[in-house]
């Protein structure tokens, strides 16, 4: 059947409900619900939140957002805590100590902090491990629950408050981590990096692959923080646009090794486009720092052209 | 019928987790804990048990991991040592906030640094605040004994508490001794099976475990904990009654050796009790009116029960396997310290450090705290109350 985002919305209940505390504007809950929307109307989850905005937001006792049943317990280890959930469940089905004809679905969500940076080791070892769940990354480059410091996943140059944009460090001096690619590294059955884009075709149809592909997947998906980026609230969608059309934020999945790009901007647009409307790479537009867009620019393309490589070293 | 066998410490640990045959054991290695994995892994590979083996990659995964799989629904258990519990650390705190009934073997080791493999109990002594019960074993049957009880005790709805049976690295875990084992259906009887009220993979009530819980609920539900581990006590006590009625043999909060009409008591835990009953022996054939209380429930502390057994001794001696560095003794002390105290016990009281990274506690050592006792009984005074057993010193 295909893609209807209409259909989806008015016939699939969400699972990710309202009255939740996140900011207007913010990148992850749209992410979230339309994810949890993937699952099949039958199916059970289990989802596990590494600390940060979206478990602080969404489940301040005695209220809760979630309409399956969900596990947070530190930032560090969403991806461990939720492979002794998925153990469980393997033991107590093969034991008959749960119902034959009913599916539990794992999935993790954790911020970029809680998966790039302090719980990387987590993350790798249930992914090596093999438990069979999806661990969704909601990437908003920085760590935003602490009031944005910076993370692996900061892009360069970007203002935080613990990579400032002083008078003689112009922000953070490091390029971003590929995390979509170490994921890959570890021989996933599917790695994916997506975003809320084009009625959320994208997300939705990665997401249902992620779930439904039996052993350990990941999504990494671009959250953009109206706070921590500088952008206005009603500009969400915007920000993903401009992300993914100058190839700041490239859609592909990696099925069994295989790069797949699943959107190529018809024309690239340039990273200013990308980069202007934010407030964190203000500084980068003075006179004088155009060295700064230009390097950016620069690795914007080498990392396009890298994968453009794999997509075709892995199709041949 | 008991089965006679010859086990190490971590031989009869694992012995009994293959019995209970937990839903989910999730383990890192890590000495002198290893052997408890590594059997328990050669009982799943065997097809012996029914549980789901995770290999994590880090005790703090190891602990996480137990506590997804017991909220999940499933028992869970794990064990470690020394630095590894340092690394739960903060999901130790977590397992028992969230109320749920994980059981980890401790076999114990001196916490980091510098780097030392062997006995003491500085990792036990830096999570007993945690909310965790914790049983101390004197030798291999009192840690088989003690894990075989556990889940009748965490498991019990007014406790509902992760619990930790410890026992001493190297010394018990590595020694084999003689043992009394029960059958696997016996066992299997005993612990029952695990049937939690709510639970995340019950798709007919999805729960939320973990919140965001602030100023208006945490000190509530933090007294929860506390008031379950006070209902720890007397499910201990009753699994004990249960355990004595099936096997025989009988546990209590504490063991009381020779102490009715003694004189003159070392307090202590885990393998140091019995080379301290071996010494007791020796002074009650020359007449001389020495007796011990070895604790085995650590926490809950059984601290009017602690005071009351102590209250007609003259002098007491509390050994320390852990030093608190505060200037002021070693954390059981203060606990049988603050017991008499608010029991209104006057007995001169003196904390002995020992045995710090697995230093040797001979029979010589004991005997010359005994020696230092009846100086105290002569006039009742305590020069210094923080002493050090075994501690090499420079001649001044």
């Amino acid at each position: 059947m295909p893609y209807n985002v209409k259909e989806i919305v008015a016939n699939k209940p969400s699972r990710f409900t309202e009255g939740h505390r996140m900011c207007a504007g913010c990148g992850a809950p749209p992410v979230a619900r339309h994810i949890m929307r993937a699952l099949k109307e039958e199916d059970h989850a289990v989802v596990a939140n590494a600390t940060g905005c979206m478990e602080v937001s969404t489940f301040i006792y005695p209220y809760t957002a979630w309409t399956d049943s969900f596990i947070h317990t530190a930032f560090e280890c969403a991806g461990a805590t939720l492979s002794g959930v998925e153990a469980a469940y393997v033991s107590m089905k093969k034991q008959g100590k749960l119902p034959e004809d009913k599916h539990t679905k794992f999935i993790a969500f954790g911020g970029d902090g809680g998966t790039y940076d302090i719980g990387l080791q987590s993350l790798s070892g249930a992914m090596e491990r093999g438990h069979d769940m999806t661990y969704v990354c909601y990437d908003n480059g920085a760590y935003m629950n602490t009031g944005i410091q910076r993370s692996s996943a900061t892009p360069k140059f970007a203002d935080t408050t613990t990579s400032p944009a002083g008078k003689v460090i112009p922000g953070k001096m490091q390029s971003r981590k590929d995390l979509a690619k170490v994921m890959a590294g570890h021989h996933l059955p599917y790695v994916a990096q997506t975003a809320a884009f084009m009625n959320f075709k994208d997300l939705y149809e990665k997401a249902e692959k992620a779930i439904y592909t039996e052993g350990p997947t990941f999504l990494n998906v671009l959250s953009p923080c109206p706070r921590g980026w500088g952008y206005a609230t009603e500009d969400l969608m915007l920000i993903n646009k401009l992300a993914i059309e100058t190839c700041y934020w490239p859609l592909y999945e990696v099925v069994d090794g295989v790069y797949h790009i699943t959107y190529k901007p018809a024309k690239k647009l340039p990273i200013e486009e990308f980069l202007k409307p934010q407030k964190r790479f203000k500084h980068m537009f003075k006179p004088g720092n155009e060295w700064m867009i230009e390097e950016f620019q620069k690795e914007v393309d080498s990392r396009w052209q890298e994968l453009l490589d794999l997509e075709e070293m892995t199709n041949k | 019928m008991s089965i006679r066998e010859r086990l190490s410490g971590n031989e009869a640990a694992a012995t009994a987790m293959k019995q209970i045959n937990p839903d989910v054991v999730a383990a890192f290695p890590i000495t002198p804990s290893t052997e408890i994995p590594q059997y328990f892994s050669t009982f799943v590979a065997n097809g012996d048990v029914d549980t789901e083996f995770v290999a994590v990659e880090s005790e703090h995964s190891a602990m996480s991991a137990c506590i997804g799989a017991e909220a999940a629904g499933a028992r869970a258990m794990t064990a470690t040592s020394a630095n590894g519990l340092s690394l739960m650390w903060e999901m130790i705190y977590i397992a028992s906030s969230l109320r749920l009934p994980i059981v980890l073997s401790l076999v114990n080791r001196a916490v980091s640094g510098p780097l030392n493999i062997h006995c003491d109990h500085s990792d036990a002594m830096g999570v007993r605040d945690a909310g965790w019960i914790m049983l101390f074993s004197e030798n291999n049957q009192e840690a088989y004994d003690n894990t075989l009880m556990a889940h009748r005790i965490a498991e019990n709805e007014n406790v509902l508490l992760p619990l930790m049976i410890c026992q001493d690295g190297f010394i018990t875990s590595h020694s084999i001794e003689n043992i009394e084992l029960e059958e696997d259906s016996e066992v299997k009887k005993f612990v029952g099976e695990y049937h939690p009220k709510h639970y995340l993979l019950n798709d007919k009530e999805p729960m939320a475990i973990g919140p965001l819980d602030l100023q208006g609920f945490l000190f509530e539900h933090k007294a929860q904990q506390a008031e379950a581990m006070k209902a720890a006590k007397n499910v201990i006590l009753d699994v004990a009654k249960d355990f004595e009625k099936w096997t025989g043999r009988h546990y209590g909060l504490f063991e009381e050796y020779m102490l009715d009409d003694c004189e003159m008591a070392i307090v202590c835990m885990n393998s140091t009790a019995g080379t301290t009953k071996a010494v007791v022996n020796d002074l009650r054939k020359k007449g001389i009116k020495a007796g011990l209380l070895k604790i085995r429930v650590y926490r809950p502390f059984p601290s009017e029960e602690v005071a009351k057994a102590l209250k007609d001794i003259k002098a007491v001696a509390v050994l320390d396997k852990a030093d608190s560095l505060n200037a002021m003794g070693g954390a059981l002390f203060q606990d049988v310290a603050s017991s008499m105290y608010v029991a209104g016990n006057q007995v001169p009281m003196v904390n002995y450090v020992y045995g710090i990274g697995g230093r040797d506690t001979t029979t010589k050592d004991i005997e010359s705290v005994y020696t230092d006792l009846a100086e105290i009984v002569k006039d009742g005074k305590v020069e210094n109350p923080y002493r050090y057993l075994g501690l090499r010193r420079e001649e001044k």
